[in-house]
């Protein structure tokens, strides 16, 4: 079975980003950037299927700028078989990239395709619902647990109130929550062996895909800063502050 | 304009996050009308009949919309909201995971838990872990938005007298099945409708202490939350978890105990009238956003702290 990953880059998650002063955005500009933490998750899961023998294939596609191709590398060198950029300067929105990856899937056929739940830049959480819609297909978010037999696959989902298990027909979309695995590191030898496995570039234009937009961001701002607070000495104070000052108990 | 507010629900009740994506709907204007889709929901439609300030209720009573699977529900809702301006739904586990589907059935991009509305076409909406604030505008002809609760005061639940109405329209999609749940049981207030939270970090040291909280919580009558550090290492279940891949809470008080403050925890929380943070780590992050910080040992703050309060 082959099987599909989508991979973004993001800034670092260990970053604390700055909005810019003129309010167009958040300043990525040698800032450290990383494959987004649940779409290390998805990539883990991918291979932890390969080495089940379910898989046979393992293809990761990110979409953006010519530089997500270290994370395409990062893919590689953890498992993945081949890797596929379709390459934007823009800024797309969830919409765009699912359309894209679209435009992939019927290229390449997978069985299963694999994202995260959300992107921890925009934290849209749209990207494979929409995949899902666009190709008619079972969708199985938030997995914390995934298991294929035959044609179907058992997703166990996170729920607000626990958990649920949705039996979906394959071929299927599954976003991955933080606790579906641990993802591995790539070891050295790996990471030298990724720079020879295959890594295809397409453009939007040439997967025949219009990327236009109906949302546009008219400014970002820093959020609202808490004003500074007080330490108490004991918890016979913190209760009078509670009680007699902030009102809340 | 009309909107849809899709009804958030369990398939017994209606959940209180479709009165904050009421709310939403209200500051949008224009009539407002609420879809429930299920199976055995006549209760929950009576229910959402009598929230102020909607006009209809649509009820979609149907064994293909038990459990709320996207793969049918949203192709109902799409069918449905060709006919609004609005959809929208709160930001919940169901709501993510129907209204993207939606979305993209509709050709239109999705703008996720908007925390403000400047216009009928204008949103504002937390990035990067709420870091940043992005005003959104959105110039698609059916706007599909999902709303974070916290960020709405809830309307009413009850004043209202809508008008119920059943739709026949039957989607079954068959490329889906459910197979089982399994919920958290608790008898405590519901962690994102809490006014009080009280949540336990990796300080907690073992899922065993958290019994001093929840009887700090059961005292106060709050909701018992958790940092990722303490669900990961198994002390309580994921459905506890706090931050921004977990609930986001806006309650009148938070205490956090021995959680340090990392920005994903952050994330769901800091919008929390009051913060209380109780760690022995002075250095701890948590006591920059913390309206009253407590450095001391929380075995030793937390049984006092429940004696006094």
């Amino acid at each position: 079975m082959k099987v599909l990953v989508a991979v973004k880059r993001v800034v670092d998650y260990n970053v604390k980003v700055r909005v810019k002063a003129d309010n167009s955005g958040v300043d990525l500009a040698n800032v450290k950037m990383s494959m987004n933490p649940f779409c290390e998750i998805a990539v883990e899961e991918a291979v932890r299927l390969k080495e089940k023998g379910v898989a046979t294939e393992i293809i990761v596609v990110s979409i953006g700028p010519t530089t997500a191709q270290e994370q395409l590398r990062t893919a590689l060198a953890l498992g993945a078989d081949r890797a596929i950029l379709v390459e934007s300067a823009e800024d797309l929105t969830s919409l765009a990239v699912a359309k894209l990856l679209k435009a992939v899937m019927d290229k390449e056929q997978p069985q299963l395709v694999i994202l995260g739940k959300q992107a921890i830049d925009s934290d849209n959480n749209q990207t494979g619902q929409m995949l899902a819609a666009l190709t008619g297909y079972g969708q199985g978010t938030f997995a914390s647990k995934v298991e294929v037999a035959g044609d179907k696959v058992a997703v166990t989902r996170e729920v607000d109130g626990g958990a649920q298990t949705v039996s979906l027909s394959l071929p299927a979309i599954i976003t991955t929550d933080l606790r579906l695995n641990e993802p591995r590191y790539a070891s050295l030898p790996n990471i030298m062996k990724a720079k020879k496995k295959p890594l295809e570039v397409l453009t939007p234009e040439a997967l025949g895909v219009s990327t236009a937009s109906t949302n546009k961001t008219l400014k970002v701002e820093a959020p609202a800063a808490r004003s500074a607070g007080i330490k108490v000495k004991s918890v016979a104070e913190l209760v009078e502050k509670l009680k007699n000052e902030a009102k809340v108990i | 304009m009309t909107i849809l507010v899709i009804a958030e629900h369990d398939g017994k009740v209606l959940a209180p996050a479709t009165l904050n994506t009421v709310a939403a709907a209200a500051k949008i204007g224009g009539d407002i009308h609420v879809l429930v889709a299920g199976q055995g929901i006549g209760a929950i439609a009576e229910a959402a009949a009598k929230i102020a300030g909607v006009a209809k209720v649509l009820v979609a009573d149907n064994a293909a919309y038990a459990h709320q699977l996207p793969e049918n529900v949203a192709p109902l809702v799409a069918e449905l909201g060709a006919g609004y301006s609005h959809i929208l739904a709160a930001a919940t586990s169901n709501g993510k995971n129907i209204l993207p589907r939606v979305a993209a059935q509709l050709d239109v991009d999705q703008i996720s838990e908007i925390v403000s509305v400047e216009s009928a076409d204008t949103f504002k909406r937390p990035i990067y872990a709420g870091n940043a604030i992005a005003t959104v505008q959105s110039t698609a002809p059916i706007k599909v938005i999902t709303v974070r609760a916290t960020g709405f005061d809830p309307v009413a639940a009850d004043g209202g007298s809508a008008s119920v109405e059943a739709v026949g329209a039957v989607h079954d999609a068959g490329t889906s099945s459910f197979v089982g749940e399994e919920l958290a049981k608790s008898d405590r207030p519901e962690l994102t409708a809490a006014k009080i939270v009280v949540s336990g970090g990796r300080g907690m040291q073992n899922g065993d202490n958290f019994k001093h909280l929840y009887a700090l919580a059961d005292k106060l009558g709050a909701a018992v939350g958790a940092s990722r550090a303490a669900v990961d290492a198994g002390f309580v279940p994921n459905d506890m978890q706090v931050g921004q891949t977990g609930k986001i809470v806006a309650p009148q008080l938070y205490i956090a105990v021995g959680i340090s403050g990392a920005i994903q925890h952050l994330a769901g929380m800091k919008d929390s009238k009051v913060i209380v943070a109780i760690n022995k780590d002075e250095e701890a992050p948590i006591f920059q956003v913390a309206d009253y910080g407590l450095v001391a040992d929380l075995f030793e703050a937390v049984p006092e702290l429940e004696k006094l309060v």
